[in-house]
């Protein structure tokens, strides 16, 4: 893609590197003192119990939250600094998919793309390609809002990577998709990793987060563990990856109510 | 950068027209929005047009003549004349008069005493009497200055047969603009400002909602797409919107209350724009305030108001105290009913309406940058 050449000049070795990144809402710490980093090709996962900081953390990194104070590099630009630079080389796929449920599956696509400056000659090629790889062209003329909820998912994941992002952006992509779906949706994500994109995910599901090559543990805002899922299980002297989440889980709620 | 350099950006480069591309498509789809872009005019116009009459004619009316005669009879007949009035029955006695009135068969009763053409006839005043029912002080004050009409000309008349003179002073009153004097043609080009005014603040309000509540705004922002090419997106479709709706109203207006074009549509067209744009910008400015479709509805619905009863759509602005006219000027509406009058009933150019012209534009300019301002490209 030509618009991807332009923009991706500047030379970078992590995709996320976080400094000290923090982000309150008045006295609500979301996220304290984050040090994250990702390399370049690598599905990382982001776990944690639900109000643990995970979205906010995306949020920031896609410049959608400006942070409280902290710095943020991704793909090797500072977000803060110069968030619309970043914002052309990113995809992010939100949890409620961001799609126009009164515009065709095709005209979704069409219309993403468009935005992300997909114009020109070789767009045709490249949008048919790109659902044909999804499995979307059966289903090009109808309309998103009467997809099933696996459907949606893949639409959704086809917008946020039809301009070939470096950097791609999951907040927990296949909540209350069927199996099925989710297994191909996965088989998407490593082809995706094997042509040099990252890839960041949240995910609620363990076998998920076994499937990333790296993870890190949030909770209540502070990062408590890094490595692969080996490591972590280790770190923790846990039986599995879900052992730690489950234990993780346990003891916010008893820090919740030793603190109110 | 100014606003105005931001907007030709967005249009010269590729990323304002993705944007109205599939506005376009949401719109031919939409069919409540469809609706209430040909529809509402339409029910509007006539609802307005033929129910709101500020005229008071016709006030149901009885009479009680005891002098049954010439002179009586001629009264009557006078006062019928005058339109104010419209002779509903006639009854025989003082109690029957204020049932009529009571049950509301009847706002006025005239009674003329048996004397009163013997009176007349002696050279003294022949005296009859209008009783009105005055709770609505407008109906009222159409029937007092209705007898009063006819009272002079019925003296008049009867000075000039026993005199043989010719009246001294005589008035002649030419209404201009509306010879016929009918609300209709004051309101209809109203209608068109007023709904342009609720349609505009409603549809762009909810629509930059309902992107926000959906969660596309969210997708949209993580995009490249800059926050002027997103929100002329967003605005300029509503603008041929606008511009459908005013042709229908004044299509409609024409047709079913033959309200006048006297001007140039050129010019009322091109006027148009700015009020449109400001309306935009209201709805816009809405948008930024409001988190869910619900509160933009309200909110537009609560902007409404003081644009129908100060902007001088109903009531004239001269007439009000002055805190009322003062906030009207707050109103594009207000300067809009004067460039719509104008050109539509008055046939004037801009040489007359350039300052009405030069405020809406202050006024579009203000109400946009303030939106965009306000329209963050962050959620927080």
């Amino acid at each position: 893609m030509t618009r991807r050449a332009e923009s991706g000049a500047v030379p970078y070795e992590w995709a996320v590197r976080t400094e000290k990144l923090r982000k309150t809402y008045g006295v609500l710490v979301a996220v304290e003192s984050l040090d994250l980093q990702i390399k370049r090709g690598e599905v990382f996962g982001l776990l944690g119990p639900n109000g643990s900081g995970k979205t906010t953390t995306i949020r920031m990194l896609c410049g959608l939250v400006t942070p409280t104070s902290g710095h943020a590099d991704v793909v090797g630009v500072d977000v803060v600094q110069s968030p619309e630079a970043v914002r052309r080389r990113i995809g992010y796929m939100s949890q409620r998919y961001g799609l126009y449920d009164d515009l065709t599956v095709e005209e979704n696509l069409r219309f993403y793309s468009a935005v992300y400056g997909l114009v020109g000659r070789d767009r045709e090629a490249r949008l048919k390609a790109h659902m044909d790889t999804l499995g979307l062209v059966s289903r090009a003329r109808q309309l998103a809002g009467g997809l099933s909820g696996g459907w949606k998912q893949r639409l959704a994941l086809a917008c946020a990577t039809a301009h070939q992002p470096d950097l791609l952006f999951l907040d927990e992509p296949t909540a209350g998709v069927d199996p099925a779906a989710r297994r191909l949706f996965w088989q998407t994500i490593y082809e995706l990793a094997a042509r040099g994109t990252t890839v960041l995910v949240t995910t609620h599901y363990m076998d998920e987060a076994e499937r990333c090559q790296r993870l890190a543990f949030l909770s209540r805002g502070h990062l408590i563990a890094v490595g692969t899922p080996n490591d972590v299980v280790t770190q923790f002297g846990a039986a599995s990856v879900e052992d730690v989440f489950v234990r993780l889980q346990e003891q916010d709620e008893a820090e919740k109510l030793a603190w109110g | 950068m100014g606003v105005v350099g931001r907007i030709a950006d967005a249009l010269r480069g590729w990323t304002v027209w993705p944007m109205l591309w599939k506005e376009f498509i949401q719109l031919r789809r939409d069919r409540l929005t469809f609706a209430m872009m040909t529809g509402l005019p339409a029910a509007q116009l006539i609802l307005f047009g033929y129910a709101i009459q500020l005229d008071v004619r016709n006030l149901p009316t009885v009479v009680l003549d005891e002098s049954q005669s010439v002179e009586s009879r001629a009264l009557i007949s006078t006062l019928a004349n005058t339109d104010n009035f419209r002779i509903v029955a006639s009854i025989h006695s003082r109690t029957e008069a204020r049932a009529w009135i009571e049950r509301g068969d009847a706002r006025v009763a005239l009674v003329i005493p048996p004397d009163y053409e013997r009176r007349i006839r002696r050279g003294e005043t022949g005296t009859a009497q209008l009783l009105i029912d005055a709770a609505d002080p407008q109906s009222s004050s159409a029937a007092l200055s209705g007898a009063q009409l006819a009272a002079q000309a019925r003296g008049a008349a009867l000075l000039q047969e026993r005199l043989q003179l010719r009246p001294p002073v005589d008035i002649r009153v030419r209404p201009w603009y509306n010879p016929s004097q009918k609300s209709s043609t004051f309101i209809v080009p109203g209608i068109v400002g007023v709904l342009l005014t609720i349609t505009m603040t409603l549809i762009t309000s909810t629509a930059v909602v309902r992107e926000r509540e959906r969660g596309t705004l969210e997708q949209l922002i993580v995009t490249p797409i800059g926050r002027t090419s997103l929100i002329l997106g967003k605005l300029i479709p509503f603008v041929l919107v606008g511009y459908i709706q005013m042709t229908v109203v004044l299509a409609l207006g024409r047709l079913f209350f033959r309200v006048p074009v006297e001007g140039s549509l050129v010019l009322l067209y091109s006027l148009s724009l700015v009020f449109i744009i400001a309306s935009l910008g209201i709805g816009m400015l809405i948008s930024t305030i409001a988190r869910t479709q619900g509160q933009a509805m309200q909110l537009s619905f609560f902007f409404l108001l003081p644009n129908i009863l100060l902007s001088g759509y109903l009531f004239p602005r001269a007439a009000m105290p002055l805190p009322a006219q003062y906030l009207g000027t707050l109103l594009p509406l207000t300067y809009y009913l004067d460039i719509l009058r104008g050109v539509l009933l008055k046939g004037i150019g801009i040489q007359y309406l350039w300052r009405e012209f030069l405020t809406l534009s202050v006024f579009a300019a203000v109400l946009i940058t303030i939106s965009v301002r306000r329209f963050s490209k962050t959620l927080d």
